[in-house]
C-alpha cells in the first residue's frame, strides 16, 4: 500500500538487473547526508524510482529499556540524545510527562523558560534541516549562513545550560539552574543576528531556479495520506491540516502568545521549506514575547519530594537532608498510573507515554518518535520521482536518527 | 469518572470493555484484544478519530496476561485525546492488525513484534525493524536482560 | 619498496619522511562517517566559525575510496558494525581512524544489548576524541594531535594492517 515490494535477499546488493530490466539500487547505511544512517533499497526503472523499502535501526541506542533501569531524572540525559538537533524540546516534553504523572504544577516562571529555550530549540532545528538540505542540493553558502546563526543559539544556549548539543536542563519539578543575567540583552542581539542570516539564505533560496525546480512537485503527499500515515509537524502543515500541539492543546503558557502557524497547500518539499522558514520567524516571536513576559522567582517547585532542596536547608534542616538523600538514591516516586504528554517538537508531535508503578524507576517509558511516521511515509512520497527528489525529499522529512530509533 | 466518549465506547461494545479510567485527564478504555479492530474501526469512521497517534506495548511481566498493547487516538476535529488497551496473554500474543485503517500503523506494529515479540494478524510484511535480522529474542521484555549481548554477525551480503 | 629499502634508515630517507609526511598531514581528506549527535558538533566544526579547513582538512570526500581519514562520529551500534568494517577495509593506504565522542570511542553511556563499547573492538584507532559532544575546539586539538602523529611516521615502516 505505499509502494514497496518485498526484497528477497539479492545475491548482490549493490546491483541487480531484474527480469524486466530494473535495477536494485542499495542507498547505503553510510550516505553522505548529514542525517544518520537509513538504508534504502531501491527500485529503479531508469532514473524513476519503482519501488522502495527503507531498513532503518543502526542507531537504535536501547533508550527504552536503558530508562526502565535508572530514575526519572537519570532518563533527562538520554532525551538530550533524541532529537539531537533540538534537545530543550526533549527535556521540556519529558518533564512535563512526569510532571502531570505526579499531578504538579511548576512555577510560573519555569513555564516562561521553557517556552524561551523551547523555542530557540525549534529554531536550531530548521536552521539545521535547512542548512543541510540546503548543502545538499550544492547551495553550499547557505549552509555556512545558516550554521553560523545556529553557533549564535548554541553560544546562547551554553551560557544557559551549559551545553551546547546536550544540555540536560530540566529536572523534574523545576529547571538546574536559573537564566544569567545579562540573558535578555544576548537573546535580542542573537536574534538580530539570526534574522540577518535567515533573510541571507532566504534571498538566495527562496526564489532561486534551481532550489525551486528541485523542490516545488518533488516528494509530494495528499492530505488524507498524510493523516493516515500519522504524520505530524511541518511535514503535515505542507498539506493544509492546520494541527499544531501547541494550539490545539497548548502545555505551558502557549496560550499566553500571539503567534501563527504556517500552513501549506500542496504537500510538497517547497511547502515543507517555506513553513519551517516562517516557523522560525515565529519562534523568535515567541521568545521575544516571553522574555518581556518574563516573571521573577524562584524556579524549582516547593515540594522537597520533588526538585533538590537548596543547598543551604541540605546543610541546616535534618528534613532536607533525608529529602535531599532519598531523591538522589531512589528518584522521585510518581504514583501508580500512566500518562501520555505531547509536545510540539520541530518534526512534528512528540509524545512520552510514562507508566508508573510507584517505585523511582519508570515501569515503561515510551517515546513516540515523529520522524517514525515520517520514514514511514518515505516511501510514499518518493514513489515515482526521480532518484535526485530523494536528496531533496529526505532532507526536508528531516529525519533525525537519534529520535527515529531512539 | 464519566464521559460522553467512554459511554459511547461502553454502550456500544458492552462485553468487550473491561474498564475505564481517566487518570490524570487521559480518557483510557480497556478493551478485549478481539475487539481492538472493529472499536479502532467505529473510532475512526464514527466517532471522527482521524490520526492514529501512537501504538505500542508494554511488559508487566509477573502479571497475566502479561503484554498489554496501548494505541493513542486523536481527534483533530474535536480535538480529542483516546487511549486504548488490550491485554495480550503471552501464549497467544497475536492481535488484528490495524494497517488497514490506518497505513502508518505498519511501522509501529512492526516495531512492537520486534521488540515484544507480538505478533499481528494481517499485516502486510511483518519482520523486525530496529534489531538486525539474526537478533534472537525481543529486547523490551522484562526478561531479556539489559547488557545481554549477542554474538556479532558478518556483513551479508 | 624501491631506493628507500636499498638505502634504509638514512638521510635520504628522513628528508622523504619528512616531505611525505608534510603533505599527507596538511591535506586529510576526511570521511565522515556520521551516525548521532556528535555528528552535529561535526557540522559545527566543518562550518565557518571553527574552521577545519585552516588545516588542510577542507573537504570531506563521501566516499572511501577518495579519503585517508575515517572520522567516526556517534555511536556505533551491532547492526552498523559490520558496515563500519566494510567501509574502513573500502579505503586505500595510507588510512588513519579518528574516533570523535565518547560513543565510538568507549560506547559512551549506551551501555546495553544494542551498541558496540567502542569502535575499537572492530577497527584499529589512531586518536580517541572524548566529549559528548566534542567542543569543536577539542576536534581541532585532535586533529593538530594527529598531525603531529602523521609526521612521526616513516615510508618504511608502514603497517599494513
Amino acid at each position: 500500500m505505499n509502494g514497496t515490494r518485498k526484497h528477497e535477499t539479492p545475491k548482490h546488493p549493490d546491483l541487480e538487473k531484474l527480469e524486466d530490466g530494473r535495477l536494485v539500487l542499495n542507498m547505503g547505511p553510510s550516505h553522505p547526508a548529514m542525517h544518520g544512517i537509513v538504508r534504502l533499497l531501491l527500485t529503479v526503472e531508469g532514473e524513476r524510482v519503482v519501488g522502495s523499502d527503507i531498513e532503518i535501526g543502526y542507531l537504535h541506542r536501547g533508550f527504552e529499556k536503558t530508562c526502565e533501569n535508572i530514575t526519572y531524572n537519570q532518563c533527562i540525559p538520554y532525551t538530550d540524545r533524541l532529537n539531537y538537533v533540538s534537545p530543550f524540546i526533549n527535556n521540556v516534553g519529558y518533564a512535563l510527562a512526569v510532571e502531570k504523572l505526579m499531578g504538579i504544577e511548576t512555577t510560573a516562571r519555569c513555564k516562561y523558560i521553557r517556552v524561551i529555550m523551547s523555542e530557540l530549540s525549534r529554531l536550531t532545528d530548521h536552521l539545521t534541516c535547512i542548512g543541510a538540505n540546503a548543502m545538499e542540493l550544492a547551495a553550499f553558502t547557505v549552509y555556512f549562513y545558516l550554521i553560523n546563526a545556529r553557533e549564535e543559539l548554541y553560544r546562547l544556549t551554553d551560557s544557559v545550560a551549559g551545553g551546547r548539543v546536550t544540555p540536560a536542563y530540566t529536572r523534574v519539578g523545576g529547571l538546574t539552574r536559573d537564566l544569567p543575567p545579562d540573558f535578555k540583552r544576548n537573546a535580542a542581539e542573537v536574534f538580530r543576528k539570526v534574522r540577518r542570516n535567515i533573510s541571507d539564505a532566504d534571498k538566495l533560496l527562496t526564489r532561486n531556479r534551481i532550489f525551486y525546480d528541485r523542490l516545488r512537485g518533488t516528494g509530494t503527499i495528499s492530505r488524507e495520506d498524510a493523516v493516515s500515515l500519522s504524520f505530524t509537524g511541518p511535514a503535515l502543515r505542507s498539506t493544509g491540516v492546520p494541527l499544531d500541539v501547541r494550539k490545539a492543546t497548548p502545555y505551558l503558557v502557549y496560550d499566553r502568545f500571539d503567534f501563527d502557524v504556517p500552513v501549506g497547500s500542496n504537500g510538497d518539499n517547497y511547502d515543507r521549506y517555506l513553513v519551517r522558514m516562517e516557523e522560525m520567524q515565529q519562534s523568535m516571536r515567541i521568545a521575544e514575547q516571553a522574555l518581556a513576559q518574563l516573571p521573577d522567582g524562584p524556579i524549582n517547585h516547593p515540594d522537597f519530594n520533588v526538585s533538590l532542596p537548596p543547598k543551604e536547608e541540605v546543610y541546616g534542616n535534618i528534613e532536607a537532608l533525608m529529602a535531599h538523600f532519598k531523591l538522589t538514591f531512589e528518584g522521585v516516586k510518581p504514583p501508580k498510573g500512566e500518562v501520555y504528554q505531547a509536545v510540539e517538537g520541530g518534526n512534528g508531535e512528540v509524545g512520552f507515554y510514562i507508566v508508573s508503578d510507584g517505585t523511582g524507576r519508570p515501569l515503561r517509558l515510551r517515546v513516540r518518535p515523529p520522524c517514525f511516521a515520517l520514514t514511514g511515509g518515505l516511501s510514499k512520497m518518493i514513489q515515482g520521482g526521480y532518484l535526485a527528489d530523494i536528496i531533496a525529499t529526505f532532507g526536508q522529512v528531516n529525519m533525525i536518527g537519534g529520535e527515529l530509533e531512539r | 469518572m464519566s464521559s460522553y466518549l467512554l459511554d459511547t465506547l461502553k454502550a456500544r461494545f458492552t462485553d468487550a470493555v473491561l474498564a475505564t479510567h481517566a487518570f490524570r485527564g487521559d480518557e483510557t478504555a480497556v478493551i478485549r484484544k478481539e475487539a481492538l479492530a472493529e472499536a479502532a474501526a467505529f473510532l475512526k469512521k464514527e466517532l471522527g478519530f482521524d490520526f492514529l497517534m501512537d501504538l505500542t506495548a508494554a511488559d508487566y511481566l509477573p502479571r497475566e496476561p502479561r503484554f498489554e498493547l496501548v494505541c493513542h487516538f486523536y481527534s483533530s476535529a474535536h480535538n480529542y485525546r483516546l487511549r486504548l488497551k488490550c491485554p495480550v496473554p503471552a501464549d497467544d500474543a497475536a492481535v488484528d492488525s490495524l494497517t488497514p485503517l490506518w497505513a502508518g500503523a505498519n511501522w509501529f506494529e512492526r516495531e512492537v513484534y520486534d521488540m515484544f515479540g507480538i505478533k499481528f494478524n494481517g499485516h502486510p510484511d511483518l519482520r523486525r525493524i530496529l534489531m538486525y535480522d539474526g537478533f534472537e529474542g525481543h529486547p523490551l521484555r522484562k526478561d531479556y536482560p539489559l547488557k545481554k549481548r549477542q554474538p556479532r554477525l558478518p556483513h551479508k551480503d | 619498496m624501491g631506493l628507500e629499502t636499498a638505502l634504509g634508515h638514512s638521510f635520504l630517507t628522513t628528508r622523504l619522511d619528512a616531505a611525505v609526511n608534510w603533505g599527507r598531514k596538511y591535506s586529510f581528506f576526511q570521511y565522515p562517517f556520521v551516525t548521532a549527535c556528535c555528528g552535529m558538533e561535526y557540522m559545527s566544526t566543518f562550518a565557518s566559525v571553527y574552521d577545519i579547513s585552516r588545516f588542510g582538512a577542507e573537504y570531506p570526500r563521501f566516499s572511501p575510496r577518495q579519503a585517508d581519514v575515517l572520522f567516526v562520529v556517534g555511536t556505533v551500534n551491532e547492526k552498523l558494525a559490520p558496515v563500519l568494517k566494510r567501509v574502513y577495509d573500502q579505503m586505500c593506504e595510507p588510512k588513519w581512524v579518528v574516533s570523535f565522542g565518547v560513543c565510538a570511542t568507549s560506547g559512551g553511556f549506551y551501555d546495553n544489548y544494542a551498541t558496540v563499547q567502542g569502535i575499537d573492538k572492530i577497527i584499529p584507532v589512531d586518536i580517541y576524541i572524548p566529549g559528548c559532544p566534542p567542543r569543536p575546539e577539542a576536534v581541532l586539538d585532535a586533529l593538530i594531535k594527529l598531525q603531529q602523529k602523521v609526521a612521526k611516521e616513516s615510508v618504511l615502516d608502514r603497517k599494513y594492517r
